[in-house]
């Protein structure tokens, strides 16, 4: 490996709990879900989706226009917040994994959504879809483990900016919708001088004009229609930005950070068959338990695992699977990682914060309570 | 109603409307209130389904009232039609526009021939149109495209002999042609005429045969020719009708086959207008027989199939289309595929539709294929 990078690999992270042709069985098995429910798509995959996006119309029109009465200030930041996070999450991220684009409608095809969130999509398909669901936990090559500023692994080399882990994670939350926008940039890689400014030119001018685009309309346009009410709506409309910044990032934390989420060297996935693809995916993803409304807001990724198995189908199929994969994963001895959203919550932040000092290869967090819930005896 | 129109287009297309509604579109929030709703897209709803012929492969006139962003359109012309069918699954096809020219907003209709489906589970869009299509249901549109249009116009009166050849179900364009003469006065008063001869396979596979009947019995200058039956195209049966043909404006559309003989009649004469579509889809070959030849039609390199995913296929002429996970989950290759068949290679799925977009890096070519890179 490169003395450049700050990552010191060993060449083997997991001892591997199955034989290759265990590993290709288990391929196989989640091959078969795959081509079963690639089968079942059809009207009701369409009802669904299409019903979210009106729920998500109204409550963004709702929202902005209870901005005109000022007691109902919070109702109309509950209303746009919840209209972001649908337009992010069930419908932005999902539609532009190209999950409904065998229904053939153009307002609901990858590669002509374009989300409510500051970030391009073409950028954000690129790091997401392509980086991050390729090469999933893989260190060194998905640059979603920490985003280039937190130290989330332990075998990312210790460095005393690293003391400003929490900080900066909580910055992160804050500014999550910015973070995303400004993740393709590859700052630290240019820091690190693998990347020059010049290669990120191509980005800046769809960057700046999506910013624009956003900017305008949630803070000049929007308030400057409720006239005197200008400053209340403009704070609305950070607030419900903010609303949606803080709990993506905390679902989408939850996803790959608790405790017993597995990353995997460079050397461990050199010429991957399809069934390590899909036990990488499954040992680097964790899940959150909840009702179903729950699952809902969060786009399904509280089935992170699901999702990373079948990265490109519809997100509401993940629910009806999980107890499938579970079992799966049962007879094959491999974590199933979940866990309810505090306890996930919890082991997350507890990771940031011990990955603030030096070392951390935290074997086993403390015998059993805070280790998530796993179905291997 | 009509005078309030300018200014709600000049609204729905504002740029502060475009920037409130930034990044979703006008459009996707009036859809939300009633589908007929646009600034920009063009939807129709079906008024009428009106069965033309019989038999076999039956054909019916779809009557649309489009919604008001539709600009109308010009005799001769074609329009794009969505409908979803197998399942939310949206399947577009062009379809020629058989009435006279219409205008903005305005109502007009596709005559279509219902064709059997290439193989089990690929409904065609046709055979949707013809039978099962019912009034009130809603269809997606683009506006009217094509250059197959009348170079003159009863505006701008000529004494042009014109002929309109047609074949089949190829009778559309022309007959929008047609009717769109004698809507609007083109009667042959002042010595204009106009010769249209028409191929059906037989009496009762004519189509609008009782109109044409009554355009032939009028005194209108347009001479009908109908020829069923066994009766091919041939540059001699044309020339006993129209002897100066290939000094004459002739439109023709028909059949590919009958296509080049009419191309073949009239040699390199700048006369003749024509149009076809591209109806069949590769013809799906057994198994795991790897055959044909695959085209790049962008780059215009064809190669011999070799059985491997388009990606890879791609790569091997020299080519470097865009990719990212090479394996079916990013849709950073996503390309279209023009003409052929094609098998997903993961789920061994085969589908056939011409334009279609796919995921170059898992789906590999069977038999003869086209793809735009």
């Amino acid at each position: 490996m490169a003395t450049a990078t700050s990552i010191e690999t060993p060449r083997k992270k997991n001892d591997n709990k199955l034989t290759p042709e265990q590993i290709e069985a288990f391929g196989n098995e989640m091959d078969a879900i795959r081509q079963r429910l690639i089968g079942e798509l059809g009207e009701e995959d369409a009802t669904y989706i299409r019903g979210i996006v009106k729920k998500q119309r109204q409550f963004e029109v709702a929202g902005r226009a209870l901005m005109y009465l000022p007691p109902a200030w919070p109702l109309a930041v509950v209303a746009l917040s919840v209209s972001k996070i649908l337009d992010n999450m069930e419908i932005g991220h999902n539609v532009m994994h190209g999950q409904y684009d065998w229904m053939g409608d153009p307002g609901l095809n990858s590669r002509m959504y374009e989300w409510d969130n500051v970030c391009p999509s073409d950028q954000w398909k690129y790091s997401h879809n392509y980086i991050h669901h390729t090469f999933t936990n893989i260190l060194g090559k998905d640059r979603d483990i920490g985003y280039g500023i937190l130290r989330m692994d332990e075998d990312q080399k210790w460095h005393p900016y690293y003391l400003g882990n929490p900080i900066y994670a909580s910055l992160l939350m804050v500014f999550f919708e910015w973070g995303v926008a400004m993740h393709d940039l590859e700052v630290e890689n240019i820091v690190k001088g693998k990347r020059t400014i010049a290669d990120n030119k191509a980005l800046h001018s769809g960057l700046m004009r999506k910013i624009r685009r956003q900017a305008v309309k949630d803070y000049l346009l929007f308030p400057a229609l409720t006239g005197p009410l200008f400053p209340l709506t403009l704070a609305g409309n950070a607030t419900a930005n903010l609303v949606r910044n803080i709990w993506a990032f905390n679902i989408i934390f939850c996803g790959h950070f608790p405790a017993g989420v597995a990353t995997f060297s460079e050397e461990e996935c050199e010429d991957e068959s399809r069934g390590h693809w899909y036990y990488r995916q499954l040992l680097g993803s964790a899940n959150i338990t909840g009702g179903k409304l729950f699952h809902t807001m969060t786009g399904n990724l509280s089935h992170q695992i699901e999702h990373h198995l079948f990265p490109d189908l519809p997100a509401r199929r993940y629910p009806q699977i999980a107890g499938e994969i579970q079992e799966i994963c049962q007879r094959y001895g491999l974590d199933y990682n979940t866990g309810p959203l505090g306890k996930q919550l919890f082991s997350v932040a507890r990771k940031i914060c011990r990955l603030a000092l030096p070392g951390g290869r935290s074997k086993a967090p403390e015998h059993g309570t805070e280790q998530p819930v796993t179905l291997a005896a | 109603m009509t005078l309030l129109q300018p200014l709600t287009e000049r609204i729905l297309g504002s740029r502060t409307l475009a920037a409130l509604t930034s990044p979703h579109g006008v459009d996707r929030y009036l859809e939300q209130i009633n589908p007929m709703w646009a600034a920009t897209e063009v939807r129709a709803r079906i008024v009428d389904v009106n069965r033309e012929t019989d038999g076999e492969n039956p054909v019916a006139t779809i009557t649309l009232q489009p919604t008001s962003t539709w600009r109308g359109h010009r005799a001769g012309q074609y329009v794009q039609v969505g409908v979803e069918i197998n399942g939310a699954r949206r399947t577009t096809r062009c379809f020629s526009i058989s009435s006279a020219e219409s205008n903005p907003g305005e109502q007009f209709s596709i005559t279509v021939r219902a064709h059997e489906e290439a193989k089990p589970g690929q409904q065609r869009v046709s055979k949707f149109l013809v039978r099962e299509a019912q009034p009130g249901q809603l269809v997606h549109l683009s506006q009217a495209e094509g250059r197959f249009t009348l170079t003159e116009s009863p505006a701008t009166p000529t004494n042009n002999h014109l002929l309109m050849i047609s074949g089949g179900s190829g009778i559309t364009p022309v007959m929008s042609q047609v009717r769109t003469l004698l809507r609007d006065g083109y009667d042959g008063k002042a010595n204009r005429r106009v010769t249209f001869l028409h191929y059906a396979r037989s009496a009762e596979e004519q189509i609008f045969a009782e109109e044409l009947n009554r355009i032939a019995w009028q005194d209108n200058g347009i001479d009908v020719h109908l020829r069923h039956g066994d009766e091919y195209f041939s540059a001699e049966a044309l020339a006993k009708l129209v002897p100066d043909f290939k000094d004459t404006d002739t439109w023709a559309c028909g059949p590919a086959p009958m296509m080049s003989l009419v191309a073949d009649a009239y040699g390199d004469s700048p006369r003749l207008r024509t149009e076809f579509f591209k109806l069949s889809t590769g013809t799906p070959v057994d198994g795991d027989s790897v055959e044909g030849e695959v085209s790049f039609t962008r780059a215009g390199r064809t190669a011999t199939n070799s059985g491997a995913s388009l990606l890879e296929q791609a790569e091997a002429q020299g080519l470097t289309p865009e990719y990212g996970c090479r394996m079916g989950i990013c849709f950073s290759c996503v390309s279209r595929k023009t003409e052929g068949t094609v098998r997903n290679v993961l789920t061994g799925e085969e589908s056939s539709l011409p334009d279609e977009d796919i995921r170059i890096c898992v789906s590999a070519p069977v038999g003869s294929c086209s793809v735009d890179l």
